[in-house]
């Protein structure tokens, strides 16, 4: 064996002459042996193949072999050192794997705006990558924490816990949010029962790290290792940190969302049409579409107010406010108010459009209403209707033979002129006959199987014919159905019906949640 | 005669003749007699669920049975479910009803375009009944909404109802978008096959052929969480030919097309009212709409199914069934540059010749 200056330096031991698996590590004989071998078999060999290099640690650095035969048999090693290399590399490969988990951890927590389940995938990729077990903690809800916690390999568990976050060292400040407050470790002996889940068994370590929101506390996590489990690495806090702020702006995200989103179901409450059920005598149903499918409300509206003795009439309200979406929603809750508060004189339909009509022109709004106004008497078995209606489509009537008439009843439009004259006509429904009152949307709607035609009233009626006798909510699911198949993907304006009908049969009152249907005769 | 009974091998006589019961109360559109037969036999100790689905569901099989063999109208078939509803109703306020949350949270709704809502209503109230706080969305619902809801919510699943195959891209947009969310979905109904292929097809975390079936499913445990990586495509690929976009999108034309070359192909046709050519025209917007979901989804058996169906359908209303292999013709000439609509109307039009041959075998 020959060596340089340099491979005495590497491999004191290898003097010129001594063996080289006496001198070398093991690996680098081996390859030795194997490369002699190769060199000594017989056949065609391409002189510039290259030669595979072989690997291994010489002391604490590893280095590369690259052999080159030479033609006396012998073999030249040429070792490189590839420790910074292989450092380098790993490194890297393992920065490659925290990106990839904090894309995916950016993903799943921003494709949700419900904090529940941003803690779930919160604690459960945190237990999957970064330690043994993990929690999430939200702030307080009345002196309850919120916990989601979960072991490595399993479901996340939600629970709330009644506990002053401040005796937990480092809870309270981390839940506080402000002023920011470092990942803080804390004496696994000094952590509280709720805190280790089942099944863990002895913790090593526990840090807890503040979840940053916007502006606001968003939570804590709280990680914890096992005993045989390395304590963290100070590349390993900062990584938690990344984790931790995504985790953070998603769960500030879903609150801020619920907080909204609470406000504006408060808001649309009162704006939402009434459900209707049988009153007095009367089945009502009613069916309501909005123009928009990501809206819940807009510009028709209908209301049943019921009478407050057998002997007095309910008033039913339907009408449409000029345009659609938000702003004319917020116009047709100033109309039902008015209305309601309107019912004392609600015999004079009249008085009540032309009361309507000023109120209406006196506001900021510019926009006008057409609306068809019924009031409903159970007398005996039959129904008695009054309508008027001022510029909307006229009722119709479904007769039990199958018929449909339109009532005799027209109008001008409400809070356009000073006046509003409206002419009203009386009609009588037998048993099992049904008025429709309906709004523009379900017969100006645009589609069919060719595309182009309008829903119209002829249409309409037809459907009706079909009708006759059915219950109020079979009419109203009909006729919603009809104009959305007939509009099918194509955009409609918003669509309201209400039926009223003179029940079938002689009860006295039907399922309404709280009495059993009875029979009078 | 499998098809008019309602009752499946294991109904006792006594919830036999409670169904025969209903089912004529529901026909002659009788709610009183109707919620007072569901509830008498909740107060004689009936359980609630086997009252649901044992009776009320059967009743509603036989409406659908009883409407496709033209012995109910269509008006006659909303009737009758609107009884059955208020039965539901009715059944849902009862004592028996009353039961405490044992379990986690769940969503019931119909896609959009699905107006079929008993069967998604019954799975809701048997859900109930098992003890899970249950949120019931109803017909038709927009998928905005839907994700509105489960933003809100926290609900441990969504058991999306379908009944009608044509709304099974719809469907799908649900689907993807709920687990777009994290909130895996749990698909029932016709629309998705008696296998439940579509269901899988479509990326369903799980299936149930019926509500018992439903609420053992979710009673079993969670449901799989849905992959944060997944992509609706990969689910579709052949959705890369763009075949289903076009004819989708182009189905006015292809009906006013088909409309056209069958008034010029069959003499009888021109003498047509206004009201004969809309109804034929409705009649080809379903075959359009049926090939376009077959194309969807990759399946040309949906659509030899649907056309084997509608010529059943024709026979029991006194049309002959090969009026629909002239308008399958046409259709195929229009759509020629797509291979795979292609294929799917020549196995349409088989269809209709061996249902003729049937047929007029039987009739000979």
């Amino acid at each position: 064996m020959l060596r340089n200056d340099a491979a005495a330096r590497l491999l004191p031991a290898a003097d010129p002459g001594t063996r080289l698996t006496d001198a070398a590590p093991v690996w680098l004989s081996a390859a030795h042996t194997a490369a002699r071998t190769a060199v000594r078999l017989p056949g065609p060999r391409t002189a510039d193949a290259p030669a595979t290099p072989a690997f291994g640690e010489v002391g604490e650095r590893s280095f590369e072999a690259h052999p080159s035969p030479r033609d006396d048999g012998s073999i030249v090693w040429w070792l490189v050192d590839d420790t910074d290399h292989r450092v380098v590399r790993s490194a890297l490969t393992k920065e490659r794997e925290r990106t990839a988990f904090l894309t995916q951890a950016s993903n799943s927590l921003l494709s949700s705006l419900n904090l529940g389940r941003c803690m779930d995938v919160t604690a459960q990729m945190a237990a999957e990558q970064l330690a043994d077990a993990a929690l999430v903690i939200a702030p307080a809800r009345r002196r309850r924490l919120p916990v989601v916690s979960c072991l490595r390999g399993q479901s996340p568990v939600q629970f709330e816990q009644q506990v002053d976050p401040d005796g937990v060292p480092g809870l309270g400040e981390a839940l506080r949010g402000f002023p920011p407050v470092p990942s803080r470790w804390i004496d696994p002996a000094s952590a509280p029962e709720w805190m280790v889940p089942d099944g863990f068994g002895p913790v090593g370590s526990i840090v807890i790290t503040p979840l940053p929101g916007h502006g606001v506390p968003a939570g804590a996590l709280i990680l914890l290792r096992r005993s045989e489990s390395t304590a963290f690495t100070e590349g390993e806090e900062v990584f938690a940190r990344l984790f931790a702020a995504r985790a953070g702006a998603a769960m500030s995200a879903a609150r801020l969302y619920a907080e909204q989103s609470s406000i504006t179901e408060i808001l649309m409450r009162e704006l939402l049409p009434p459900t209707l059920q049988q009153t007095r005598g009367v089945d009502f149903a009613g069916g309501y579409q909005p123009s928009q499918d990501h809206e819940r409300i807009g510009g028709d509206f209908y209301d049943v107010h019921p009478a407050l003795s057998d002997d007095e009439a309910s008033l039913v309200a339907l009408g449409d406010v000029c345009g659609k979406g938000l702003e004319a929603a917020v116009l047709t809750g100033k109309i039902r108010n008015t209305l309601h508060a309107l019912l004392p004189m609600a015999d004079d339909h009249q008085r009540v459009i032309s009361l309507l009509n000023t109120a209406m022109l006196n506001s900021h709004h510019t926009r006008y209403a057409t609306l068809v106004l019924a009031s409903v008497l159970r007398r005996g078995s039959d129904v008695k209707l009054r309508l008027t209606s001022a510029g909307h489509p006229s009722p119709l009537i479904i007769r039990t033979g199958g018929t449909v008439e339109s009532a005799d009843t027209s109008g001008t439009v409400v809070g356009v002129l000073p006046k509003a004259p409206a002419r009203s006509t009386d009609v009588v429904l037998a048993p099992g006959e049904s008025c429709v009152l309906y709004t523009d949307g379900i017969t100006e709607g645009k589609g069919g199987p060719l595309g182009d035609a309008r829903f119209g009233e002829a249409r309409l009626r037809r459907a009706l014919a079909e009708c006759a006798g059915m219950p109020s909510e079979g009419i109203v699911e009909r006729i919603q159905m009809l104009a959305d198949q007939w509009v099918g993907q194509g955009s409609h304006d918003d669509m309201a019906v209400v039926v009223i009908s003179a029940p079938r049969t002689h009860h006295l009152s039907a399922v309404d949640g709280h009495t059993r249907g009875r029979f009078t005769a | 005669m499998k098809s008019s009974s309602p009752h499946g091998p294991s109904a006792d006589p006594e919830t036999r003749l409670l169904t025969d019961k209903l089912w004529d109360a529901v026909v002659r559109a009788d709610e009183y007699a109707a919620t007072e037969l569901v509830l008498g036999a909740l107060d004689g100790g009936a359980p609630a669920e086997s009252v649901l689905l044992d009776v009320i569901a059967a009743v509603q099989g036989r409406v659908g049975e009883e409407w496709a063999a033209n012995r109910l109208s269509v008006a006659q078939e909303h009737a009758a479910t609107a009884i059955n509803e208020r039965a539901v109703t009715a059944l849902s306020l009862h004592d028996a009803a009353r039961t405490e949350v044992t379990r986690g949270r769940l969503t019931v709704a119909c896609a959009d375009g699905e107006w079929h809502a008993l069967p998604a209503r019954l799975l809701a109230e048997v859900l109930k009944l098992r003890g899970w706080k249950v949120d019931y969305l109803g017909a038709q619902v927009p998928t905005p909404h839907l994700i509105t809801h489960l933003h809100r919510s926290d609900a441990d699943a969504v058991a999306l109802s379908g009944s009608i195959a044509t709304r099974l891209p719809t469907a799908h947009a649900a689907i993807t978008a709920c687990q777009a969310v994290g909130v895996p979905v749990l698909a029932g109904g016709a629309a998705f096959g008696a296998d439940g292929r579509y269901a899988r097809l479509l990326g369903a975390n799980a299936w149930a052929p019926d509500a018992r079936a439903a609420a053992d499913r979710l009673a079993a445990g969670p449901l799989p969480r849905p992959r944060p990586d997944h992509q609706a495509i990969d689910d579709l690929p052949h959705l890369a030919d763009q075949e289903y976009t076009i004819v989708a999108r182009s189905r006015s034309a292809l009906v006013r097309t088909v409309l056209a070359g069958l008034e010029e192909a069959v003499p009888e046709m021109r003498g047509y009212s206004d009201l004969q050519r809309e109804h034929t025209a409705e009649d080809l917007a379903h075959i359009v709409d049926f090939l376009a979901t077959a194309l969807y989804l990759g399946d040309g058996e949906l659509f030899v199914g649907f056309i084997g169906w509608t010529a059943g359908i024709l026979a029991a209303r006194g049309v002959p069934a090969r009026s629909l292999s002239p308008a399958l013709g046409i259709l195929s000439d229009e759509l020629k540059d797509f291979p795979r609509a292609v294929d799917f109307l020549a196995r349409g039009t088989d269809a209709v010749s061996s249902f003729h041959r049937t047929t007029a075998g039987k009739n000979a």
